[in-house]
């Protein structure tokens, strides 16, 4: 304010008589505005924090209950004739009796089960194996194969219960909702409720789940997440080993080298367009590049990576150089002043200065690329191909294999409300992991990040 | 800087692997193809990763059309060996695989699967018939020899049997297989049931024009195309319970506790009634392989000769028990693949 103005103001407020602990209309309305505007503000963050709170209670709701498996303790005769019938132990001959002829045992050990419980059932024997994942027979033979001396003995197992009886004693399945089911019936769940409490039914925590592979549509309840995550840390091993050292370089040489003309104006606006182009654009990159003409395997975690790699590429090279930016000049000046080369300045005291800001740039770009499910959908990575645990490093690249994103996308398609819950599941370890890389990028940047 | 020098070693490591695994060759089945056989085949290959020494195949999906478009991409290492369908292959598909050298193709049908009509299982209950579905979603309906816009509103207006209640259908998209058997069996039925179509070429159209006008469904929002999977058809009936929706039948009895299914012509859709051909609307599911991968992507005849054994695909097997209906002539198909006869030879 100038003199003048105050001078001109002063006469008039004593003429009025007003004080200036007592507010006028104009600053009352003036503060009222203010009122109004942080109350914008705060019901804004409330809306966001009720839609957050929200999104939580049903990621939880629904996904939790993929934590927890239920399983039932059979004891098995593996009689001889059936499995091994020369009788010599020859593990060739036995792998000849195939899943199927272990079926009539599970039957007959159910039977056994309820019988020994003092149960009565007007089921028949072939129904009560509803009651069972159709992987307890592979179980049963992977032990069998494992250790022929089993055959001829009674062994215990720990089988998976079906996804129907799993999913009663999770309060997913009731009996009014079985009316029509052929899968399982009402007289199923009385045994159930029977056979929980002599313990011989248990709901546990399911390990299996989160270090498991992908199971068929018609067993939801064997399905896992962990060879679907092997596949995304192979994946992002790609991306952090290709896009980190050619992101970097890049970086610095347009932050620190480069001549300011033309070329790299038009560069650098690329690499900004490049950021926000969507990622499905990347997957047919992919596909035409890498698959169709470089004839890389297909569903293959190698091309995962290379693609997001792509797509992580312009997030880094932009945080790079604004870490790179924030080293004041003077950093440089000084290191040129005592003799250092432009590369030895960069090198010995810029980089290192800009490190902590493009480590957490990266970590970002990688949770940004573990999260991505569109362009996997066309490199084949998304369908029933997470089966098998990679055979050492070079298969974990190159083996067929499908990623956590991928897997739930996958998940959430198929049939049997089981798997519904499975993708639940899923993605609340996909969210653990992300936590944990955006946890990690905090924690860098607090404990390394340096202010001039 | 030896971090520079790591992750550049490492990149270069990892160029070297992918230049040896172009060499190495492939040692699993992939399949791709219809989203209906995808269920199917993934218990195979389950099944088939278990009791054999080969690994589980890799099974994608993505529609007939697309599985089949890849599949006559070409021969090699680097293309699929099997495409699934749920309708067989086109004259024009069989074309563009031999301009691409895929010219042994073996032709295998697995068995037969149901298509249903449910709707939300606390709303009305409904009997139709094709006609029923033709005069809810045909486009235009032929009234006194003119080809009038189609008035009906409420499924009453179309039978007076059935509950007043506004039409709105979720019919599978163009992609897929399914919609071709809708069109064929439902549409096309009810529109040579009607006399509709005699009535259209009464009026001077052709018979070819007369069968695109019937199966040409309106376009003012009451019939959807769902081009994803059951899974939307059966989000859009939750969203909207007057909502009926066009299933497979094993999606169906895998969600009973959500969907009841309608009757066609009085018949309910069951295993059975598909099988004794009570049940109108069921269609052939297949899958192709490419005889040229034969005895060169190591597990490829097992899994094709596994996939129709009696133990999987017969009537008491694992597929069954999922919704398939098992084909009565599955003995002439197992001799077919097993022998590798191409469809040429059929």
């Amino acid at each position: 304010m100038t003199d003048i103005t105050d001078s001109a103001a002063q006469p008039e407020r004593r003429e009025t008589g007003r004080s200036i602990l007592e507010a006028d209309a104009r600053t009352k309305k003036r503060n009222r505005a203010e009122t109004r505007f942080k109350a914008y503000g705060i019901a804004a963050l409330g809306v966001g924090g009720l839609f957050l709170i929200a999104l939580l209670w049903a990621i939880l709701s629904n996904g939790l209950t993929a934590f927890t498996q239920t399983y039932v303790q059979l004891d098995v005769p593996l009689i001889e004739e059936k499995l091994d019938k020369d009788g010599d132990r020859d593990p060739a001959k036995i792998a000849k009796v195939s899943t199927f002829g272990y079926n009539p045992l599970i039957e007959q050990a159910l039977v056994e089960l309820v019988e020994r419980e003092g149960l009565e059932t007007e089921l028949e024997p072939k129904a009560l194996t509803k009651m069972l994942s159709g992987a307890a027979a592979a179980d049963i033979r992977d032990r069998v194969l494992a250790n022929p001396e089993l055959i001829g003995q009674t062994v215990s197992f720990e089988v998976l219960a079906s996804s129907r009886v799993d999913g009663y004693l999770k309060g997913r399945v009731s009996r009014e909702s079985l009316a029509r089911d052929k899968n399982l019936d009402a007289e199923h769940l009385d045994l159930i409720d029977a056979l929980q409490q002599t313990g011989a039914v248990e709901k546990r925590f399911n390990w299996a789940f989160i270090t498991g592979a992908d199971a068929s549509d018609s067993r939801p309840e064997q399905a896992g997440i962990g060879v679907a995550m092997l596949g995304s840390l192979f994946m992002m091993l790609v991306v952090l080993v290709l896009s980190l050292p050619i992101g970097v370089a890049a970086s610095i040489y347009l932050e620190e080298f480069a001549p300011q003309n033309r070329l790299t104006d038009l560069i650098e606006v690329n690499i900004s367009n490049l950021a926000a182009v969507p990622s499905i654009v990347f997957g047919i990159l992919g596909l035409a590049v890498f698959i169709q003409f470089m004839h890389l395997p297909q569903s293959a975690p190698l091309v995962g990576g290379l693609v997001l790699t792509l797509m992580t590429l312009p997030t880094i090279i932009i945080s790079t150089r604004a870490a790179l930016k924030a080293v004041p000049p003077s950093i440089r000046d000084a290191a040129l002043g005592v003799g250092a080369s432009k590369m030895q300045s960069v090198m010995h005291h810029v980089l290192p200065l800009a490190m902590p800001g493009i480590l957490t740039g990266t970590i970002l770009g990688l949770a940004q690329a573990l999260g991505e499910t569109a362009p996997l959908l066309l490199i084949g990575m998304v369908g029933y191909i997470a089966t098998n645990y990679p055979d050492g490093v070079a298969e974990g690249f190159l083996a067929p294999n499908s990623a956590m994103p991928a897997q739930i996308y996958e998940w959430a398609k198929r049939a049997d409300p089981a798997f519904y819950e499975r993708a639940w599941g899923g993605i609340i370890v996909l969210l653990v992991f992300l936590l944990a890389m955006n946890l990690l990028a905090i924690l860098l940047r607090r404990r390394f990040e340096r202010r001039w | 800087m030896s971090f520079v020098k790591m992750t550049a070693s490492t990149a270069a490591i990892l160029a070297a692997t992918a230049g040896a695994a172009a060499a190495q060759g492939r040692d699993n089945v992939q399949v791709a193809g219809s989203s209906t056989v995808l269920p199917y085949a993934s218990i195979v290959a389950e099944a088939f990763g278990e009791n054999f020494d080969f690994p589980t195949p890799v099974v994608e999906s993505g529609g007939s059309s697309a599985g089949l478009a890849r599949f006559c991409e070409g021969v090699g290492e680097n293309t699929i060996d099997i495409a699934n369908a749920s309708r067989a292959i086109r004259e024009g598909e069989i074309e563009a695989c031999a301009a691409n050298g895929v010219n042994e193709i073996i032709e295998v049908r697995i068995g037969y699967d149901g298509i249903v009509f449910a709707s939300d299982i606390d709303g009305e209950t409904f009997a139709f018939t094709p006609a029923d579905w033709y005069q809810a979603l045909a486009a235009e309906l032929p009234v006194d020899g003119e080809m009038v816009a189609n008035p009906n509103t409420s499924w009453a207006e179309v039978n007076a049997d059935l509950p007043d209640q506004e039409i709105l259908a979720f019919i599978p998209g163009t992609k897929h297989g399914t919609r071709e058997v809708f069109e064929e069996k439902v549409l096309l039925a009810g529109c040579e049931e009607t006399g509709a179509m005699q009535a259209m070429m009464d009026a001077g159209m052709d018979e070819d024009a007369a069968e695109e006008a019937c199966i040409d469904t309106r376009t003012d929002g009451v019939s959807v195309d769902i081009d994803g999977d059951y899974t939307e058809t059966l989000a859009r009936i939750e969203a909207n319970p007057n909502g009926i929706g066009v299933f497979g039948l094993s999606f169906y009895e895998n969600n009973t506790d959500s969907l009841q299914v309608a009757t066609m012509s009085g018949v309910e859709p069951s295993t059975e009634t598909i099988a004794s051909g009570d049940y109108p609307v069921s269609r052939p599911l297949y899958f192709y392989i490419k005889k040229a991968h034969l005895g060169v992507i190591p597990g490829l005849q097992e899994f094709a000769e596994f996939f129709v054994a009696d133990e999987i695909a017969g009537p008491d097997g694992p597929l069954s028990a999922y919704g398939l209906v098992a084909d009565p002539e599955l003995a002439a198909t197992q001799e077919a693949v097993a022998n590798g006869t191409t469809m040429d030879a059929m």
